[in-house]
């Protein structure tokens, strides 16, 4: 192993956190890695910016283009940028609006829902500009690992940490690696 | 003068958000904003799907409560497929599923995501204010966060395959039994659960108390309550009746669930994706209120598991009967996971997990309305099929949607308790997200969409320029930019 620690950043774009979730399903098995590993960015951590990192996970694809920046960012700052989860790899359940255009799914909820009151589509500055379809992450930028599933195991997880820590290629097993 | 300010972004909270505050000439902050920025379209993109996919599909609203919406889908499609009552198994089975999500939920907001500022301060070194700082200096107590949330986490699994999206509500009931040889290990470590959970609450506690003036007043803003209560008016998380008390305690409603759209309109406004709930016999101004822990102790009159009862009855006997406190959510939340790991050994017991009987069958119907307390607090889910069995219509309201108004007059009461025209200051940037944190928002259910949340703090004048923003950069390191 490295002597130094491995940095990990995380995120969530257009995601459930449950891949993140499922990185804290490792239990116990997280507090002696974290003699191994150190948190940049990350939502558990006060952090706000990423820098120079080993390891960025992220879960969810893109639906706005806050999302691409972040992804740009993480992509610019970290050796290796791992696509977890169904939704990064290729757009999971917020994709299923990718038939309809933004517009009809704004005006079911805005304009249209039961009991809405001052009915209007949001449109503050403030609000990223939606993307017309929801895109995996290697539609944007070049992904070096891909973790399947929803979420992929806390298994996964470890082992992509140690395989990056031995500095080697991860081995996920059938068990890692699901598809539901 | 126009000041605006920016925290980007808010950690330690489920989702992503930005903070905008208003400003008057005089200094004062006259409106906080909490811009939700995510927007996913789920009302629209699950027409036309099958109605029992529901419970499936919608759980990947929010990785964190999954089974909170797998279960709120659950009982809409029950009602869908005709059913009012469950068989006794599949009852049990979903409570003791349910429980276990609240327990689990409650332990992660706690352990990892609040206790740093608790334990450190919440003016600590960024570096250090984070789960990790807990591990090292702490570790008893984060191995026994850990630990809770394990056994929340191992529960959900054996009964539905899967920590997180796991299947197990089907129309009318449940999919398979339990095992004795899953519920054994369980049993054996329900104990030390609840000592644990026992203990967390007595630290809260001492927490609060130890800085009594502070806690009580940071982000105050007085409101109704909502919550489900069960037939005693007991502190209920799966079924009930939806019961409303103003900011002094009255009650201003008591309703079935089923009368949720009569009781409730939301708000649009234009800075953000999250609607504005309320109360329709008042204005969106008047009627907003709060839901999750801090409202069901305030709305239930007693809690039916022995240890949690006791440590109820002390949270009131020291603060009231009608607690306002944001920051009484993190004792409030304790005292609900003791309850859980209580509720979890009685219902370990009970003979109905083995038992194969578990889906009643009826006459179809159009509509469902389905509604749970999921730990943020009240969560419904409301569904139209067509004779096609397709979805025609979907209207949720989440648990984080709920405070909406309460988490932005909570920002609005920090920031003019500490800002009042002074420069921004890191400390501000910290106090806001804690305000926020203590309602363990979880933005991606809000948005009906998931992450971490980019919080940017701004603060604008009249004029609508921006004065000001903070970044803090990885090296603990603030940026502050006018
Ligand atoms: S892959 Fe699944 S668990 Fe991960 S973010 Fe997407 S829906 Fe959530």
């Amino acid at each position: 192993m490295t002597t130094k620690k491995v940095r990990v950043a995380t995120c969530s774009l257009a995601g459930c956190f449950g891949c993140h979730m499922s990185f804290l399903d490792m239990d116990e098995a997280l507090i002696p890695l974290l003699d191994h590993i150190e948190f940049d960015r990350s939502p558990l951590t006060d952090i706000k910016t990423a820098t120079r990192c080993d390891i960025g996970l992220i879960e969810g694809g893109l639906c706005n283009e806050e999302n691409k920046e972040v992804l740009h960012q993480f992509r610019e700052q970290c050796t290796y940028l791992v696509a977890v989860g169904a939704c990064a790899i290729n757009g999971g359940v917020p994709a299923m609006r990718n038939h309809l255009s933004v517009q009809a799914c704004l005006e079911e909820s805005y304009l249209d829902g039961l009991g809405v009151v001052d009915a209007q589509i949001p449109n503050d500055p403030e609000l990223p500009a939606l993307l017309p379809k929801v895109l995996p992450l290697q539609a944007e930028v070049a992904i070096d690992f891909f973790l399947p599933g929803c979420p992929p195991p806390a298994a996964a997880f470890l082992e992509l940490v140690q395989a990056v820590l031995e500095q080697r290629a991860p081995n996920l097993d059938y068990a890692s690696r699901r598809f539901d | 003068m126009a000041r605006r300010v920016a925290i980007d972004p808010v950690s330690r909270v489920e989702g992503h958000g930005k903070v905008t505050l208003l400003v008057d000439d005089d200094h004062h902050i006259t409106e906080a904003r909490l811009h939700i920025v995510e927007f996913r379209g789920f009302e629209k993109f699950i027409q036309g799907r099958p109605y029992w996919e529901l419970p499936l599909v919608v759980q990947r609203l929010c990785g964190i409560c999954p089974v909170s919406h797998h279960l709120a889908a659950a009982k809409a499609i029950d009602q869908i497929a005709g059913v009012d009552q469950l068989t006794e198994p599949a009852l049990a089975l979903r409570k003791l599923m349910h429980f276990a999500q609240v327990l689990q939920s409650h332990a992660l907001h706690f352990f990892h995501l609040a206790s740093p500022d608790l334990l450190f301060g919440f003016d600590s070194d960024v570096a250090k204010r984070n789960i990790v700082a807990v591990i090292r200096h702490h570790q008893t107590l984060a191995l026994q966060g850990v630990r809770i949330r394990k056994f929340g986490q191992q529960v959900i699994e054996a009964i539905s395959g899967k920590r997180i999206h796991g299947i197990a509500a089907v129309p009318g009931g449940m999919n398979q039994p339990l095992t004795a040889d899953k519920i054994t290990p369980f049993k054996q470590q329900v104990t030390d659960i609840i000592t644990w959970c026992d203990e967390t609450v007595q630290t809260v506690r001492d927490l609060f108390q130890a800085n009594r003036d502070f806690h009580e007043n940071f982000g105050t803003a007085p409101a109704a309550f909502l919550s489900l209560v069960g037939p005693q008016d007991q502190l209920e998380l799966y079924d009930g009746e939806i019961k409303v008390i103003d900011a002094n305690g009255q009650l201003l409603h008591r309703q079935p669930c089923d009368q949720y759209h009569h009781l409730l309109q939301e708000q649009v406004k234009s800075w953000s994706y999250m609607k504005f709930p309320f109360l329709s016999d008042l204005t969106p101004d008047t009627g907003w209120y709060r839901v999750g822990p801090l409202a069901r102790l305030n709305t239930c009159s007693h809690i039916d598991t022995p240890k949690a009862e006791q440590r109820r009855q002390e949270y009131q006997a020291l603060l009231g009967k009608t607690v306002q406190a944001p920051l009484a959510y993190h004792w409030s939340r304790m005292i609900e996971a003791l309850h859980c790991a209580e509720a979890i050994a009685v219902l370990l017991d009970d003979p109905a997990l083995l038992s194969d009987d578990l889906v009643n069958q009826g006459n179809k119907r159009r509509e469902g309305i389905g509604i749970i307390e999921a730990p943020r607090g009240t969560l419904i889910h409301h569904y139209r099929i067509n004779e096609q069995d397709q979805v025609t219509m979907a209207n949720l309201i989440v648990s984080t949607t709920n405070n909406n108004q309460a988490m932005n007059e909570s920002i609005r009461r920090v920031a003019n308790d500490h800002l009042n025209g002074r420069e921004l200051t890191p400390e501000l940037l910290n106090l806001v997200e804690v305000a926020i944190r203590a309602y363990d928002p979880c933005l991606s259910c809000a948005t009906h969409a998931a992450g971490k949340m980019p919080l940017q703090l701004e603060l604008m004048g009249t004029d609508g320029a921006r004065l000001g923003s903070l970044t803090r950069h990885s090296d603990g390191s603030i940026q502050h930019a006018d």
